[in-house]
């Protein structure tokens, strides 16, 4: 690997990014304002008359807003999942790429809460559910996970930030007062670095069953009501494992655009992608053998009413959405995924687009044909969401991106003092654990 | 403490949806345009629900007045975040508008699709608003609205009872949909005297109720012979 850009200073293109902008990053900025400014106008119309401007009608009461409160929480699983993960399996290859992911989850958490909040018919009564929490709710055990998963991953991005922050104040550039508070007054002694690393690994392993919480409550907003095909026990696992798919797939995305836009090939190289590929490749597998049993029970019961929803994905009138769903979760991918000359960077964003259409698609699926199809005849009614909802959905992809856009004008987004540590330290760590591992090496 | 349900006699039914009218008149339901109906925006507390048997020429269907349920398990109640919908002590599943935060959770848990949500604000013709009912609060645009027993009712016969300073009587307390169906198919009433009128048909063979299976224990009762 040819290593053209660090001569210049050691980690100088870490530094890029915040202490230089260039005109496409304002040109990419207005765009986005822009469409969110567009998206706040169709919510503002939507607050004025009420939710009859979307698409949505009895018995179809939720539409778009509650599958991208569902997609956008299970994007937020990359991040810190994959990371605290990564951490304590002391997988050397995190250090570049740890940064980008727990930005994900910390940012795109928010969406997940706004879609909610944008569904509510009444959303100025919104604090009616601190003032009178009625905790046999699914929803009220979403509001608790969520907010401690929130808090939690913002300490868990925070904390590996404070030595970048030092670095940052140390530089004297703009800004120096904000960095010089948030640095919390980092020296790097050796105490510093101890308790560090102890806060950074206890956040690592809380974090991990807060995660897998969350995504299991997501699914129970489903799965505790007896409607059929959301009655399932099968959900909880369901849901974490689509969301770190979908997660993962973000991330991969995430990474491809920023190692394009800094131009850090040098950090983010084909074996990151291929490690991640690899990942996905997992979770395709493991996507394709949860759907399938879902399903498979579903058609081996054959009772009636799951059946009139089971045919109406497979052949009906929601066929288009789940095949397309089947195709872009695992036709598309697993081929790419599988292959070692097509897990390049540049192979696994094809297959990393493909997955997150996918999962918006399997979401969609999960809560829109079921609602079509109440236990009591209705008349037929039809979803298909408005203006007003595409709208709102662009602004949410478009505000997350401009936020991940941001950060990484005001921090690092790849860890520096990780990766230089990595390189003046982890060679002889490492050979000092492989030597516990084996015997004959020396040491025992 | 009485515990209100409903009866239905289905071989009394004549499908004339005269139920429906004095339930649209007393609760202050709003009116919903043709082209807001066809989206399937109406409001209705109580319906008729076809019921289709058989295939033809075999077919067999009858319409089916559906009310509330008002289930002794209710789905919908567990899922309110904030205690806009509960079972309240004499079994009427209620519903605290000025409270609803619209996330229409319970209307998507209820397996009868009983509730309706308001997409807009609700709107009513000029000459119509002098003749809205003053004992039934409007609802606002974004909260969830269903059947009540009519409650209201409730309330007034055992405020008048009071007042008279007696108990309250089996004919003290009747929903609109009763009072105005004309071939007398439902009857309503306290279902824990074991003498009442709804109790004893609730008892009857012709009996039963709307997916007993699912454990939400309805209070509302059909009557039909071979159903």
């Amino acid at each position: 690997m040819e290593e053209k850009n660090l001569k210049r200073e050691e980690d100088g293109i870490l530094f890029d990014p915040v202490e230089r902008t260039g005109k496409f990053f304002y040109l990419v900025l207005s765009i986005l304002v822009a469409v969110i400014l567009w998206a706040v106008f169709a919510y503002q119309f939507q607050y004025r008359h009420g939710l009859g401007v979307t698409g949505l009608a009895r018995p179809i009461f939720w539409g778009v807003y509650i599958t991208n409160f569902v997609f956008f929480i299970g994007i937020s699983h990359a991040g810190t999942l994959i990371s605290a993960i990564l951490r304590l399996a002391k997988a050397e290859w995190r250090r570049s790429i740890t940064r980008s992911a727990e930005v994900i989850t910390v940012l795109v958490l928010f969406f997940g809460v706004g879609n909610i909040l944008m569904d509510l018919g009444r959303p100025d009564r919104m604090f009616n559910i601190i003032r009178y929490s009625q905790f046999q709710s699914p929803l009220l055990w979403d509001v608790s996970s969520i907010t401690v998963y929130l808090t939690a991953s913002s300490i868990y991005l925070f904390l590996p930030l404070i030595p970048d922050i030092a670095l940052l104040r140390d530089r004297n550039g703009k800004r120096n007062w904000f960095y010089r508070i948030l640095a919390l007054g980092w020296t790097g002694t050796e105490k510093q670095h101890h308790l560090l690393e102890r806060a950074i690994s206890f956040m690592a392993i809380l974090v991990i069953p807060v995660a897998v919480s969350v995504h299991t409550v997501v699914s129970f907003v489903f799965a505790m009501t007896i409607q059929p095909m959301w009655h399932s026990a099968i959900f909880g696992p369901y849901f974490v494992a689509g969301a770190i798919f979908s997660g993962i797939a973000a991330l991969i995305v995430a990474m491809n655009i920023i190692r394009k836009v800094y131009h850090l090939e040098d950090y983010l190289r084909p074996v990151h992608f291929n490690n991640l590929g690899i990942l996905l490749l997992v979770m395709t597998l493991l996507w394709f053998y949860f759907t399938f049993t879902e399903y498979l029970t579903t058609y081996y019961g054959g009772e009636p009413v799951h059946m009139t929803i089971f045919w109406m994905k497979f052949t009906g009138r929601f066929a288009p959405y789940f095949w397309a769903m089947f195709l872009f979760c695992f036709v598309i991918p697993l081929p790419i995924l599988s292959l070692r000359r097509t897990r390049t960077p540049l192979g696994t964003l094809i297959a990393s687009f493909s997955v997150i259409i996918g999962m918006w698609l399997e979401r969609y699926v999960i809560v829109v044909p079921t609602l079509t199809n109440p236990r009591l005849p209705n008349e037929a009614v039809l979803y298909f969401p408005t203006w007003v909802e595409w709208s709102i959905f662009a602004g949410c992809i478009s505000f997350f991106i401009l936020l991940y856009m941001i950060f990484t004008k005001i921090f690092p987004i790849v860890s520096i003092w990780e990766v230089r540590e990595g390189r003046e330290k982890s060679i002889a760590e490492v050979q000092e654990r492989i030597r516990t591992y084996l015997p004959g090496i020396g040491i025992e | 403490m009485p515990r209100w349900g409903m009866v239905i006699d289905l071989d009394k039914c004549t499908a004339c949806q005269a139920c429906v009218v004095a339930c649209h008149a007393e609760n202050n339901i709003a009116l919903i345009s043709p082209e807001e109906s066809a989206k399937g925006r109406t409001i209705h507390w109580i319906e008729l629900i076809p019921h289709i048997e058989g295939e033809y020429p075999h077919i067999k269907a009858r319409l089916i007045p559906r009310p509330c349920m008002h289930c002794d398990h209710p789905p919908c109640t567990k899922v309110c975040p904030v205690y806009a919908t509960y079972l309240n002590e004499e079994g009427i599943v209620a519903q605290i508008n000025h409270r609803c935060i619209g996330c229409r959770y319970c209307t998507t848990a209820c397996p009868y699709t009983v509730k309706h949500f308001n997409w807009y604000e609700p709107k009513w013709p000029e000459e119509m608003k002098g003749s809205l009912n003053r004992e039934v609060s409007l609802r606002t645009k974004g909260v969830v609205e269903k059947c009540t027993f009519c409650h209201h009712r409730l309330l007034k016969a055992k405020e008048k009872a009071r007042a008279e300073g007696r108990d309250l009587l089996p004919d003290d307390y009747i929903p609109a949909c009763v009072q105005a169906c004309p071939s007398g198919a439902m009857s309503f009433g306290d279902l824990s005297d074991p003498f009442s009128t709804v109790s004893r048909l609730s008892r009857e063979r012709r009996s039963f109720r709307l997916m007993e299976d699912l454990g939400t224990e309805p209070k509302v009762y059909y009557l039909s012979e071979g159903m």
